[in-house]
């Protein structure tokens, strides 16, 4: 069992936890992944690595509460117990030798960009990142991205914070100003993504996208990552989770990233109704 | 006076028209009376030739002879000298090829029911027997077992026997590597699994799971860090082969690894459970072995019409006899002589956004012929001429087998392995690492239980000279 040691609400659908997991957090890098139960008749789910404490041995996961299994993990409080924690799985980002990176991050996938951001930043790295969310309130990390960045652009689709658009239309103005970036790291959901590397593919900028699909085991087992990339099939889980974003079929992730849509529906309303009685 | 009757005992068994609908184990075992009776088929040969065809050398005659005599729990004790997991074995192994198949009475007839007779024993103990086993004097010396399958599972219980302090590593949340993802509930009850690693676990192993070998912590570690004196690597085969054909990566195209693992280990086919699986109506299962079967048995169990797809006949399927009668019992349907050759997608031209869009809708397929043999003996299979039909599926499973996970090779400086994964030992069971030993499908690629388990034992044995003289 696996203690829960914090908890915190980013905002009204992201939460913050930091579990007790000394084995993980002592060889956790950022662009690694975990896979956690909450209790015995839970699901395996994935979740990204937000940050790790070596000496508190402690592993931070930041999700989004989108299904039944993210739902019962945020009723769980300071304290409690996860039933499973398994990691760290997939390759660490790859930081080596980078001057200037742009990290383009969207909704709670900013989660996953923030100990990518921080790791180059330390390293010496010029990183201008563009965080991207719907609206104002779903806003996260931002204090901890400005401290982590050379330059920080943050969008919002309603423009009630930030500017108004699309990361994409902030990582198209820095490149026509000139900006010139070994690389762009992109973390967020699929079809930003795509937009990202459909851009930058145009420039000539080499594009890492993390991915996040459905998987069991996370050690190469089940097969159910598996992804299009330059035409092979890969897993995400022990290939990646990043690939070249140029080389990866998009459209075929998004196609399976919603292969049990239905189920989970159900699922999350169960989860949802179930709380309320709880509640009553 | 032995009984002369020529056929076994039948096993009894759920109705398949019944089973097909449920989960429960099929098989029911023998009754004492049909215990009894089939042990004194044994002709108790002087030269023992089932002995030799057990990869784990039971003493097979002599525990046959004690529930001839009704001494079941003597039986027990003879088998429990060379087997680990005797309610196991009893189970999956592939008694045709191995003790069965040595057996004299088989030439004029049907050979004694080894297996069967086997489980009934391992049952019984079960059932009957309340003693605990009382953990053995420590000798001190630490050895960690990486995987908790068949291999792993038998290497730590001879080891542990011997006085070891031994610590098991599964990377999974649940004990029993194959036995629990990948043999379903119906073939190998999970209790069963359950209950021979609760035993190790009172003879004092100690089983960590949720620990990746080669990710959480690696083998050097093991060795140089955390005080273990020797390894044993029972990994397993895990990694899922596809055909490269096109369309293998639409929705409701799976591994068997991954279906299986949905069902077994993650109980998707429960209401309970937060795992989902494909309820399909028309499912192809591609490949022809044990997994095959089990996995075109679980569809059914889901309510899908289902196809086994293979690609030679049906007297080349690789998998057990009596898993291939159950699966045609229970109205699996053939295709033998068949091969897919691309996996058709479902397309609404009208609507990009219709969420059926990219899942399976059919498999091209053509029609085989069988040659001369090629150098696995078996008769190589070609394409026939102008035969190409669509099978009419919304989902396919592929069973083509496995090959050894990549993760501790890649992490495991001097370990040396096959162009295919497979790990290189020698016959102790000792890799090119000092004190890292490894067996079963880590090491052979996949193979049964009963042959990991042997692996396991060299290995235990071996282990033992080593730290002995160290």
């Amino acid at each position: 069992m696996y203690k829960i040691l914090e908890k915190r609400e980013l905002n009204p659908t992201v939460v913050l936890m930091e579990v007790e997991a000394p084995f993980v957090a002592k060889k956790a890098e950022p662009g690694q992944f975990i896979i956690l139960r909450t209790d015995e008749n839970g699901e395996r789910i994935p979740l990204t690595i937000a940050d790790f404490d070596r000496q508190r041995g402690s592993v931070t996961i930041i999700f989004q509460i989108v299904g039944a299994t993210t739902k019962k993990l945020s009723m769980l409080e300071k304290g409690d117990y996860l039933q499973d924690f398994v990691g760290p799985l997939g390759k660490q980002t790859h930081t080596q030798g980078l001057k200037k990176v742009a990290v383009v991050g969207g909704g709670v996938g900013c989660a996953i960009a923030y100990p990518v951001a921080k790791k180059l930043y330390e390293q010496g790295c010029e990183v201008h990142t563009i965080c991207g969310f719907r609206t104002k309130e779903l806003v996260i990390l931002k204090e901890e991205f400005e401290k982590a960045s050379n330059k920080y652009v943050l969008m919002s689709d309603d423009g009630t914070i930030g500017e108004k658009g699309l990361v994409t239309d902030a990582l198209k103005k820095l490149i026509e100003q000139g900006e010139k970036y070994d690389e762009v790291i992109t973390i967020g959901p699929l079809v930003m993504m795509k937009f990202v590397c459909a851009l930058t593919k145009e420039y000539g900028i080499k594009t890492v996208a993390s991915m996040n699909p459905v998987m069991i085991d996370g050690t190469g087992m089940c097969g159910g990552c598996r992804l299009s990339v330059g035409g092979k099939t890969v897993f995400a889980c022990v290939d990646g989770p990043e690939f070249d974003g140029h080389l990866i079929d998009f459209d075929e992730a998004i196609a399976r990233s919603n292969a049990y849509g239905e189920f989970e529906r159900h699922k999350y309303e169960a989860a949802c109704n179930l709380f309320k009685k709880e509640a009553e | 006076m032995p009984n002369m009757s020529i056929k076994k005992n039948v096993m009894p068994t759920q109705e398949p028209s019944i089973r097909n609908q449920n989960f429960d184990e099929v098989a029911l075992g023998y009754t004492e009376e049909q215990a009894i009776d089939e042990a004194k088929r044994c002709l108790n040969c002087k030269h023992k030739p089932c002995v030799s065809g057990c990869p784990v050398k039971i003493y097979i005659p002599d525990f046959i002879a004690k529930v001839a005599e009704g001494s079941f729990e003597e039986a027990y004790e003879i088998i429990a000298r060379s087997s680990s997991l005797p309610a196991v074995c009893g189970r999956v192994c592939p008694q045709e090829n191995q003790c069965e198949g040595k057996c004299v009475r088989g030439i004029k007839g049907e050979s004694v029911a080894i297996g069967r007779l086997e489980r009934f024993v391992a049952d019984y103990h079960n059932k009957n027997c309340t003693e605990k086993a009382e953990a053995p004097a420590k000798n001190g010396h630490r050895v960690a077992v990486i995987g908790s399958g068949p291999s792993g599972l038998s290497c730590a219980s001879d080891l542990v026997k011997k006085g070891y302090d031994v610590t098991i590593f599964e990377a999974l949340h649940t004990a029993g590597g194959v036995l629990v993802y990948g043999i379903p509930e119906f073939r190998l009850p999970k209790a069963i699994v359950h209950k021979e690693i609760e035993g190790l676990k009172d003879l004092g192993v100690e089983i960590k799971t949720n620990v990746v070998i080669g990710k959480t912590i690696t083998v050097d570690e093991l060795l140089n860090e955390y005080g273990y004196e020797a390894i044993f690597i029972g990994s397993g085969a895990g990694l899922p082969k596809f055909m490269g054909i096109p369309g293998e990566n639409l929705k409701g195209v799976f591994s068997a690894n991954e279906f299986l693992t949905r069902i077994n280990l993650m109980k998707a086919y429960k209401e309970g459970s937060d795992t989902p699986v494909l309820h399909a109506k028309r499912v192809a299962v591609v490949g022809g072995g044990n997994v095959a079967m089990d996995a075109a048995r679980c569809a059914k169990r889901l309510d899908a019409e289902v196809y086994i797809v293979y690609r030679r006949g049906i007297e080349e399927l690789p998998a057990r006899r009596e898993e291939v009668e159950h699966a045609q019992e229970e109205g699996i349907i053939f295709k033998t002589l068949t091969n897919p050759v691309e996996i058709l997608a479902y397309n609404n031209p009208n609507d990009k956004r219709d969420p059926k869009n990219m899942s399976v809708c059919g498999m091209k397929c053509v029609q085989m012929e069988l040659g001369d043999p090629d150098e696995s003996g078996r008769r190589k299979p070609f394409v026939k001429k102008d035969s190409e039909f669509v099978l009419d599926v919304d989902c396919v499973i592929m069973s083509l087998g496995t090959s050894p996970n990549p993760l501790i090779k890649s992490t495991t400086d001097g370990l040396e392995t096959q162009s295919w994964g497979g790990i290189i030992v020698n016959e102790d069971g000792l890799t090119s690492r000092v004190g890292v030993y490894a067996g079963g499908d880590a090491v052979t690629g996949a193979a049964t239980v009963i042959l990991a388990m042997g692996a396991g034992k060299v290995a235990a044995n071996s282990i033992d000279e080593y730290l002995k003289t160290k």
